[in-house]
């Protein structure tokens, strides 16, 4: 701007201070905005978790950490505990990955290793679509068709062979742990699939042709060479699904029964975190009772914090090791 | 057995043989498992298509709830209602999550772009009943339920998806053109401004595209924030007004069979919303990160 002796036609120094005024305060102005917005999202995580541990700070004074194991939740006594929910999370949500798991895998193969590039797009776009299905819409889909093809049919055909063992026995209900493991099974494999999918088109070509000119078949490339490589990536694609159907509210809801109880059998009622809190979100009378509600969203924003954050590590770690 | 021809060497035989079967075997697993995904997508679509058929009339647009025990009747009111909870929520998760993802492409150094970037990943990891209870108990229990609350809880969950896919087409954006734009003594701001910014609408468009496809058939959050509401059409944010996702979450729970076909024909028309947005969500992405890889 302090150009040595500029040319009479440039020399409008009043024109350019102003401008330089402007581009000074303009750049200033647009960094800060913008920061001020990245502020604002670190300032929305920080409300919502202090909100949330607020609203259960009555519970966890009343009920202290033996909340989390006690079994009773009695509104008429006002009396609260998560045990029951914490063990319908973690065995619907357990059962449903173990179903999603090979399925996502199978699947991001199927569309990075064997599909002919017009059904690669096709297939990729509907495994997309149902991703963006909204959970209400299963929920409905799963009580009024899923429900009753459970209790009528899938339920007598398990129970007939695998009835031997205690997780196939007991009375059959269009509601319940089974239902609930299918919708969220239905619900994971499209999240974890899409990433195992963009996982696997990351294994550098030649070390798949070195494999191959080695002589290996398909399959025996895809577990020498694509899983190695992206194994990893596959964990935290895998604890992603999971995030999400750990959080899962409203399907789950809508199957899973509204139970007391913890039943080894997959063909019980039962409840988890997510469900208990949308089911009695208009029933909850006393302020303990709410607070309670409060502090099952405290333990299951816990159970989800900490599996996203381990699956975003494991990517991180993943990316440096890719760029190394 | 003694001299073995050059052409029998090549064929397949034995362990050989097994390990291709193998191979078959789980290509043959992936095509299925494959195949499974879609016919439950196909499933659910038809399901629904054929169920809310019977529902699917004008009254379901133009009338609200039939009285107790009678037929007919409409969900008029939810699907105005839907429309004002998302409009108000993408009118302040856009401006918002376009400045975040202008914050983390063009002004912050790489180490604050990945704290940033994986908050918002922590963001949209928050399930969105335990948003429903922040807002709840940050606004519900201050203010009262109104739709205003409901489409704030709304805008919590549309901003990373917002912030993410436009930061990923600002990512696209070259660095030459940024260059050639301060090279010429343009200041940063208007670069970003009027250089970079035009380049990546498409990604914007697809940012809000996404959230709003999200934000319409989400119910968690508004369990607790906008339920209360009346059977009538209304659009004053300062009330409790219903919601389609909502409507079919209760619906579904009745046992109501009248009940039951409108909350098909809800479930309906809502698939048909959200898929038609994500896909034209998915075109305007690839356009607009076609344009910018050729140039």
């Amino acid at each position: 701007m302090d150009a040595p002796a500029p040319l009479p036609e440039l020399a409008a120094p009043a024109l350019a201070s102003r401008r330089s005024r402007r581009d000074r305060i303009g750049d200033t102005g647009l960094k800060w905005l913008t920061a001020g917005a990245a502020i604002f999202a670190l300032v929305v995580i920080g409300t919502i978790v202090y909100k949330v541990v607020q609203g259960a700070s009555l519970s966890i004074g009343h009920f202290g950490l033996p909340f989390v194991w006690h079994q009773v939740w009695d509104p008429n006594r006002d009396i609260y505990g998560a045990l029951n929910l914490i063990y319908g999370t973690a065995i619907t949500s357990g059962v449903a990955l173990l179903f999603a798991a090979p399925l996502s895998i199978a699947i991001g193969l199927f569309l990075s290793e064997l599909a002919p590039g017009g059904v690669r797009g096709v297939v990729g776009a509907l495994v997309e679509m149902l991703a963006a299905l909204p959970s209400v819409v299963i929920g409905l889909w799963g009580i009024l068709m899923l429900g009753p093809f459970v209790q009528t049919d899938l339920e007598p055909f398990l129970g007939s062979f695998l009835g031997w063992t205690p997780f196939f026995r007991g009375e059959h209900h269009t509601g319940g742990l089974l239902p609930a493991m299918i919708v969220l099974t239905i619900m994971i494999v499209p999240i974890s699939s899409a990433i195992c999918r963009e996982l696997f088109l990351t294994v550098p070509q030649e070390l798949k042709e070195g494999a191959f000119g080695l002589g290996l078949t398909r399959w025996e490339m895809v577990r020498g060479v694509v899983l190695p490589y992206t194994r990893g990536g596959v964990v935290a694609a895998i604890l992603l699904g999971l995030g999400r159907a750990l959080g899962e509210a409203i399907a789950v809801t809508q199957v899973i029964g509204s139970a007391q109880g913890i039943h080894l059998s997959f063909f019980a009622l039962g409840d988890t975190l997510a469900s208990r809190i949308a089911a009695q979100y208009q029933g909850a009378l006393t302020s303990l009772a709410v607070s309670s509600l409060a502090y099952l969203a405290l333990i299951l924003l816990i159970f989800t914090l900490v599996v996203n954050v381990s699956a975003q590590v494991i990517v991180k770690r993943f990316e440096l090791k890719q760029g190394a | 057995m003694s001299a073995v021809s050059p052409e029998r060497r090549l064929l397949a035989t034995g362990s050989v043989r097994r390990r291709k079967r193998k191979s078959r075997m789980v290509e043959v697993v992936a095509v299925l498992s494959s195949g499974l995904a879609v016919a439950v997508l196909a499933l659910v679509v038809l399901t629904v298509l054929f169920k809310a058929l019977p529902a699917l009339n004008l009254d379901l647009f133009t009338k609200t709830e039939a009285t107790f025990g009678e037929s007919g009747g409409g969900i008029a009111h939810a699907f105005v209602g839907s429309m004002l909870l998302v409009g108000i929520a993408a009118a302040m998760a856009l401006p918002i999550g376009v400045l975040i993802a202008i914050y983390v492409s063009e002004f912050a150094g790489p180490r604050t772009a990945m704290l940033v970037r994986s908050s918002l990943d922590v963001l949209n990891g928050i399930p969105s009943i335990v948003i429903g209870i922040a807002v709840f108990s940050l606004l519900v229990l201050r203010f009262h339920q109104n739709a205003f609350i409901a489409s704030i809880a709304l805008a919590i969950i549309m901003l990373p998806l917002i912030a993410r896919a436009t930061q990923e087409v600002l990512a696209l954006v070259p660095q030459s053109l940024r260059e050639a734009s301060q090279a010429l003594g343009v200041s940063k701001w208007r670069t970003v401004l009027r250089v970079v910014l035009p380049t990546t609408l498409g990604g914007i468009v697809t940012g809000a595209t996404l959230g709003i496809a999200r934000a319409a058939g989400e119910t968690a959050p508004i369990l607790f924030t906008s339920t209360l509401f009346t059977n009538t059409v209304s659009t004053d944010p300062h009330h409790p007004v219903a919601s389609v996702p909502f409507i079919i979450f209760t619906y579904s729970e009745s046992p109501d069979p009248n009940l039951h076909k409108q909350a098909w024909a809800a479930a309906f028309v809502l698939i048909v919303f959200v898929l038609v947005t994500s896909l034209t969500a998915r075109f305007i992405l690839h356009r607009a990160a076609r344009k910018l890889r050729t140039g």
